[in-house]
């Protein structure tokens, strides 16, 4: 063939589409640079750009002193994407060298989260262990920043701190009631993450973490200490299942100590369930028994017609009330007067006494002094006992007036004590350090509470001597009551407590010492004063208290 | 549809004393610029897009150096020889995609490779230039405008490479190498009611193509007409790519400061969707320039086609200019969301490639049929 066709009208054609592809391609760019590039710089913006909560660190815990009691240092945990992080078995391995826990646990912690894009692979490692993890590259893998708590007095403080969970929330005690308060505000920041979630680059903080505010506990840690080592001897020495302590400054109301034994170690995994977790001082309730003597005769004394030298006749030392026996457990006392009464503890006299007063008055004092109200400590799960409003009978009121019929936490019974020593002026409880103290409420005559002392401190002369603490003169009540079991009153299991202040002549430190199913030995005098009397005489020399009995 | 004499004027354009060094080596001066700038801005891209990379640069480099060793080996053949060899390299295209069936390397979910045990390359490039190359070859033996018969042979030495490629399956390098066969015939003056006939033939085919693809294709078709039913799966690529394009702007977001592709959101950045980057960090400004770079050697292919002295050569180097545009435009057009997911790299941009040396080769027969004309005389 030897004809040139050019066929230009074709190359026209096809230089016409070339030419209209090249257009449309045009039309397209303008479109997506220009018309709609608000739109896609956002969506570019969302994919890098995230903010991020960097935690904020939790405010330290101290005592009055600002010793250390709870205490925050930075760690480090990992955590896995399952969704890009390949879990074979040589990258298994090297995780498991590194962070210790065997390949199939680390498997199953994957599997169980497969569908998930966030798993932590291990919690609260230190910050260099998890910089080696980092240098691995692995994808999928990242590091958090995170903080832990410890608890350098351990068991000593246990109940009254409490603890945080993994994620550095208050659980129990001071930590949880004071959650806010010490958590801080998290800070915020404005990061750019690449395609597989790593975070390349700061572009800027949005706020600063603020960090959690150390809060000052009314705990003095050295009377702490000693008053829970004493205790866990004393529990020891009488074989029982459970004491508690609780120390207070009779001028402000503070909790100096506060401490329960068997306790627990909060820096390691806590189970939630176990009975050590409980501040049995605040949670538990018991019938107070013999402790609320004391206010039965003040309100005895508060009507007016009788003195503590006032006569009782308790023969024959039973008493039938409504068909019902009212009973002295030291046998016949005879004629005694009401002094004698609070010293031997006597239930005839105390019935006798109160049976002669109107019969909501007893009721009505021991509401004033706190009984079946909170104390206004504000510690989480306080109990606020109960206190009955009956129709009275004489026998219903006669057991009130010796402690049945009513519950108290140790803490109601302590503090309605402090009432008494602090001259018949009632304040609330308080665990955290106070400027000044309260503004207190008068809820008893001065007098009647300046005679009440007094007899208080024949008890502890003539009966609880074992209360007495060397060169200081003491006021306090022993009390005994039997268990609550599933059939009643059980026979052979009791609570001993002793409640008592001193000095007597200007009281500053309260305290209450209970134990639970004291094997050995069996009314409060026997077991519990001792334990009392030591940790009164040491928390007096500690805060340096004047001595009011130098002979 | 009528037979003319090549006007003079062109012949006389390329008089000797205008030539350079270079067309004693058989190469074309102005299409080997128009090269080098694209290649050069390439590597620049390549540099960002490979998360500034030296070692990926340094690769691309003894790629492109291969790939122009392999042009200028071509050029050296003048188109005599070409015609006279294409029908073995036709046939020996075809034996090698007959082994792939067979015996193929699979890569990626698809048999496409074969292995030599030194390299490894897909037949289905050989046959870009062989089809082409027979198909011009038998065309001008022929009386042109071809009659009904010789359309009908073409058709039929279309289909087999096509069809063996899209069994691979490769679809879209069996729609480029159709695109390029259609135009050879095209080009020899296949009739206008052919072309009407064949356009309402390939509206037909649509949807028996439907039923015969496979389940992956229908998805990226359905996901190229709306890419946000599916914005982490399929969509991702689209969705990110115009995403990258469109934040750049006019001006784009600065070399090295991309952050759809530095921060790895954007797949495939140093390959596929590295017009992406451009977009991205030189904004419409850099795209227009590099699409200006490619529209230069369209015209200049062109150019050597409509002035080729011989329907063999004419007809080659349209369809290979032709092909050549193919490639962008199915490239660029995926890339920003006027065309679907396909995967064609974008010629002498992207990271690596066997085809980048096809292309080449392709180059150097345009070359080839520029600088072997001789001086027309009357």
């Amino acid at each position: 063939m030897n004809a040139y066709t050019r066929h230009t009208w074709r190359w026209v054609l096809l230089l016409i589409c070339v030419g209209l592809a090249f257009l449309g391609l045009l039309f397209r760019f303008v479109q997506l640079t220009v018309i709609d590039r608000g739109f896609l710089l956002k969506q570019g913006d969302a994919r890098s750009q995230r903010i991020i909560e960097r935690p904020a660190m939790r405010g330290m815990i101290t005592d009055r002193e600002h010793y250390p009691l709870a205490i925050t240092t930075p760690v480090a945990s990992i955590w896995v994407d399952p969704q890009e992080f390949v879990a074979d078995e040589a990258n298994l391995k090297t995780l498991s060298g590194l962070l210790g826990d065997s390949v199939p646990l680390l498997k199953a912690r994957l599997k169980s989260n497969s569908g998930k894009e966030f798993v932590y692979l291990k919690r609260h490692i230190s910050p260099r262990l998890s910089k080696k993890v980092m240098a691995l590259h692995l994808a999928g893998v990242h590091t958090l920043r995170e903080y832990r708590r410890y608890y350098p007095e351990s068991d000593v403080t246990a109940q009254v701190i409490g603890f945080t969970n993994i994620d550095n929330q208050g659980q129990e005690g001071m930590e949880l009631a004071y959650n806010q308060f010490l958590e801080g505000v998290p800070g915020k920041e404005r990061v750019s993450k690449d395609g597989v979630g790593h975070v390349v680059a700061l572009l800027g903080t949005v706020r600063e973490a603020e960090p959690g505010k150390d809060l000052a506990l009314s705990l003095d840690h050295r009377i702490q200490y000693l008053a829970y080592h004493d205790l866990v001897e004393g529990v020891a020495k009488a074989d029982a299942v459970a004491g508690s302590v609780i120390v207070l400054d009779i001028k402000t109301g503070e909790v100096l100590a506060m401490a329960n034994v068997p306790s627990y170690n909060p820096n390691q995994t806590v189970d939630p369930r176990s009975p050590t977790l409980r501040n049995r001082c605040v949670t538990d309730v018991f019938e107070p028994g013999s402790t609320t003597k004391a206010f039965s005769l003040a309100n005895v004394l508060l009507q007016g017609k009788y003195t503590p030298n006032s006569l009782i006749d308790t023969n024959p030392g039973w008493l039938t009330l409504n068909g019902r026996v009212v009973r002295d457990h030291a046998g016949n006392e005879g004629v005694i007067d009401m002094t004698t009464v609070l010293v031997k503890s006597s239930n005839v006299g105390t019935a006798k006494f109160t049976l002669t007063t109107p019969p909501n008055s007893l009721w009505e004092l021991l509401h004033k002094v706190g009984y079946g109200q909170l104390t206004g400590s504000g510690f989480p799960g306080e109990s606020k006992g109960s206190l009955p409003l009956h129709k009275w009978s004489d026998f219903t009121l006669a057991t009130l007036s010796f402690g049945y019929g009513l519950s108290a936490t140790p803490l109601q019974v302590a503090n309605a004590y402090a009432t008494l020593a602090r001259g018949g002026i009632k304040m609330p409880v308080s665990f955290v350090k106070l400027p000044n103290p309260p503004e207190g409420e008068r809820v008893i005559d001065a007098k009647v509470a300046e005679e009440m002392k007094i007899m208080l401190e024949a008890v502890v002369d003539r009966a609880a001597v074992k209360a007495q603490v060397a060169t200081y003169r003491v006021f306090g009540k022993t009390g005994t009551i039997r268990v609550l079991g599933p059939t009643g009153y059980d026979e052979k299991r009791h609570t001993s407590f002793f409640v008592g202040a001193a000095p007597a002549s200007n009281p500053r430190l309260l305290v209450m010492v209970m134990l639970q199913e004291p094997h050995k030995g069996y009314y409060g005098a026997q077991v519990v004063a001792p334990i009392f009397s030591q940790i009164m005489e040491k928390a007096l020399r500690t805060l340096d208290v004047p001595p009011d009995k130098l002979d | 549809m009528s037979y003319r004499h090549p006007p003079l004027h062109n012949v006389a354009s390329s008089a000797p004393q205008n030539r350079s060094w270079l067309y004693a080596w058989h190469l074309d001066s102005n299409l080997m610029q128009a090269l080098l700038f694209l290649m050069g801005f390439g590597l620049i891209i390549l540099y960002s897009a490979g998360n500034e990379s030296v070692h990926t640069v340094e690769g691309q480099c003894v790629r492109l150096g291969f790939a122009a060793l392999v042009l200028i080996g071509v050029a050296q053949i003048p188109p005599n020889r070409l015609k006279s060899m294409a029908p073995g390299l036709f046939f020996m295209g075809l034996l090698l995609l007959m082994a792939v069936m067979a015996t193929g390397h699979v890569g990626k979910g698809a048999r496409r490779w074969l292995d030599f045990g030194v390299i490894r390359f897909q037949p289905s490039e050989i046959m870009k230039l062989a089809l082409p190359m027979y198909l011009a070859a038998l065309l001008h033996e022929k009386i042109l405008p071809p009659p009904f018969k010789t359309i009908a042979l073409c058709f039929v030495i279309i289909l087999i490479p096509v069809g063996l490629t899209a069994l691979q399956p490769d679809l879209g390098t069996a729609l480029m190498l159709f695109l390029t066969g259609f135009c050879v015939i095209f080009l020899a003056g296949l009739p206008y009611r052919y072309l009407a006939l064949f356009s309402a033939l390939a509206a037909g085919a649509v949807p028996l193509l439907w039923h015969f693809m496979h389940a992956y294709q229908r998805q990226r078709v359905l996901t190229f007409l709306n890419p946000e039913t599916d914005p982490l799966g399929h969509g991702y690529h689209i969705i990110q790519s115009k995403i990258a394009i469109g934040s750049g702007g006019l001006f784009g977001k600065g070399w090295l400061m991309g952050t759809q592709s530095h921060l790895n959101f954007l797949p495939e950045h140093a390959t596929d969707f590295i017009f992406a980057v451009a977009g991205e960090e030189l904004g419409l400004v850099g795209a227009l320039v590099l699409l200006l770079m490619y529209v230069w050697v369209i015209w200049r292919g062109c150019r050597i086609a409509y002035t080729a002295q011989d329907t063999f050569s004419r007809l080659l180097a349209g369809s290979l200019t032709i092909a050549f545009f193919f490639n962008i435009f199915v490239n660029i057009g995926m890339v920003c969301g006027l065309l679907p997911v396909v995967g064609i790299p974008l010629p002498l941009v992207s990271y690596g490639g066997t085809s980048m040396v096809t292309l080449m080769a392709a180059f150097g027969v345009l070359m080839s049929i520029q600088t072997h004309r001789r001086l027309w005389s009357q």
